[in-house]
């Protein structure tokens, strides 16, 4: 009796100590940018680096919008593109397709899922810059290809394994007797998919997407080889932009040798750390309105 | 001509056969019961009705169901309206994910009911005229208000309509389920151990609410409960290994049955 009490609470100290390990990382992560953001923020306000668009570090002249902007706008291109293609595959997958067909494109999928960032890169070098650079003279606006649409597109491929199979999941976990109560009563499977799959999975489904995204806003590498990298807010899709992440990957080897620098690379990482973790929290809002109106 | 009638009914899940060559038509307005110890087919049997096995991969039928002399089976059947005339209760109901109001609703609505069609739909159902509310929905808030009495659901849920489904309890659900399936007007009720999630108070009222339908559809139960089959049931099949062991009325199947294995199902020897 006496070992399994002291196994119990040897176990429960030990789940604790993981616990506050593991908060403690992100908010010394936090602490850390915010201390080294210091210099930069004493020289200049904050209001001023948030909405200048001049950047040139060598005169000491940093200003962050067309980054911000360039994350946000990828960032949303990606969701456009990604969302509807990934839901409507995985309600195919789920409510349509046979179980072996199922079973095949779940390998295929977690296959896609574990590619290294780089070779989407390559990739999209090879294949969507061109096609972007092909569709842009189409249309009209000449451009390298390298562009804020590329960027986007490339995102979007990356996050599409992640929500398509977190998606699937959902779908599955759906009981039978919800397919079952609403095809007996005469209707399409559609009409079951819209009103009662989508609705009873919409937590589900939400998580899918701040998984999918959490997981690109990391995948900074691919993104970085097709979207341009220049410094100015895109005007059109076929204009380069420049997101924080590859910001920060493309410069952290000379942030030493200006001065400010590292601090300035400091402050778009907490900006980045901001943007990631205000959509987790909006996404997290969403869930709790959701839960409160308690359809799901 | 009945309303449902097997002929020569073969289930297979993939090399598994699991019925047999199953004949027998269904009473009209009655209430049939399907019996069998658990395995023997029973949810199988049922879910063909409506083609619900649908739903399965690898499932192959043979034979064929007639719903009002039209083969259930025959590719081109409409599977909607052959669906719409059967509701159907399953094991653990499953409110949809909105108001209890709107649970009722879903059906006509779906089915783009017009203000006149719902009208006459209320009409048919209380075979009288009645004034419509001058309010927006006001038809259809007649209309959700006679089904919900009719599954004897109305007095406990009659302030909280705008509430969500999920959060009545198991027993009320089961109800609300037989309300928001007679809301399309099935000309039958296919039910598979309706009350088997149920505590015996609840599963008291849905067999209570079966007995008062049964003069205006056909209903068709599956259980395993020998006592709640001889509880509601007009007329019995028994299935046995996937087998039609025997079928008949009620009182002659308990009183006096032909098979051996019937004899010892009743008796409780096999179970
Ligand atoms: N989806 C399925 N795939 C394969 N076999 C199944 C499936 N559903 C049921 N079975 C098998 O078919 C037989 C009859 O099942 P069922 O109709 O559910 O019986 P009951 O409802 O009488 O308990 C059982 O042996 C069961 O294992
Ligand atoms: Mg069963």
């Amino acid at each position: 009796m006496k070992v399994r009490r002291f196994k119990d609470s040897l176990a429960t100290t030990f789940i604790r100590a993981s616990l506050v390990f593991v908060n403690a990382i992100a908010f010394v992560i936090a602490i850390t940018l915010f201390m080294k953001t210091r210099p930069i923020l004493a020289k200049t306000t904050l209001s001023h680096l948030l909405s200048s668009t001049s950047w040139h570090p060598l005169r000491g002249d940093f200003g962050f919008f067309p980054f911000i902007i360039g994350t946000l706008e990828v960032t949303a291109i990606a969701m456009i593109l990604s969302i509807p293609v990934c839901l409507l595959s995985a309600i195919y997958l789920s409510e349509y397709a046979h179980g072996r067909f199922r079973g095949f494109v779940r390998l295929v999928v977690d296959i896609l899922a574990g590619i290294p960032s780089v070779i989407y890169g390559l990739c999209g070098v090879i294949a969507i810059v061109p096609l972007v650079r092909i569709l842009g003279q189409a249309l009209g606006s000449p451009t390298t290809g390298y562009s804020l649409l590329a960027g986007g597109i490339i995102l979007a491929i990356m996050v599409s394994p992640v929500i398509t199979s977190v998606a699937l999941e959902v779908f599955r976990t759906i009981p039978r007797a919800a397919r079952e109560n609403s095809l007996a009563l005469g209707i399409t499977t559609w009409e079951m998919v819209k009103h009662v799959i989508l609705r009873s999975s919409l937590h589900g489904i939400i998580a899918a997407i701040v998984l999918g995204f959490a997981r690109a806003f990391g995948e900074t590498m691919a993104v970085l080889m097709v979207v341009g990298n220049v410094p100015k807010v895109p005007l059109s899709l076929f204009d380069p932009a420049y997101p924080l992440p590859a910001l920060i990957a493309n410069n952290y080897g000379e942030m030493m040798s200006i001065p400010l620098y590292d601090s300035a690379l400091m402050f778009a990482a907490l900006i980045l750390m901001v943007v990631v973790g205000g959509f987790s929290l909006g996404a997290h809002l969403i869930l709790l309105k959701i839960e409160r109106r308690g359809y799901v | 001509m009945p309303h449902i009638s097997l002929n020569n009914l073969s289930i297979s899940y993939g090399n598994h056969k699991v019925l047999h060559e199953v004949s027998v038509d269904i009473p009209d307005s009655q209430i049939t019961v399907i019996i069998g110890p658990s395995g023997c087919g029973k949810t199988t049997l049922l879910k063909s009705l409506n083609r619900l096995l649908d739903l399965n991969d690898d499932v192959s039928v043979k034979g064929n169901v007639l719903i009002d002399g039209v083969n259930t089976y025959d590719p081109k059947a409409d599977v909607l309206s052959l669906r719409k005339k059967l509701g159907f209760l399953s094991q653990r109901p499953y409110p949809l994910p909105m108001s209890i109001y709107d649970n009722i609703a879903f059906g006509p609505k779906v089915h783009r009911l017009t203000q006149e069609q719902i009208v006459q739909q209320i009409r048919d159902l209380e075979g009288r005229s009645f004034q419509v509310p001058e309010r927006k929905n006001g038809a259809m808030d007649v209309l959700v208000e006679s089904y919900l009495r009719l599954a004897g659901l109305w007095d406990e849920v009659k302030d909280r309509l705008r509430t969500p489904a999920s959060r009545l309890s198991i027993g009320q659900q089961q109800r609300l389920a037989l309300a928001r399936a007679l809301a399309v007007e099935p000309e039958a009720i296919l039910a598979d151990e309706p009350t088997s999630a149920l505590d015996p108070l609840s599963a008291q009222l849905i067999e209570k609410q079966f007995k008062f339908l049964r003069n205006n559809y056909t209903i068709v139960v599956v259980t395993h409960i020998l006592r709640q089959a001889r509880r509601i049931a007009d007329y019995v099949i028994f299935l046995y290994l996937g087998e039609l062991v025997e079928h008949g009325p009620a009182e002659s199947f308990f009183k006096s049955p032909k098979d051996e294995r019937t004899r010892a199902y009743i008796s409780g020897e096999i179970s």
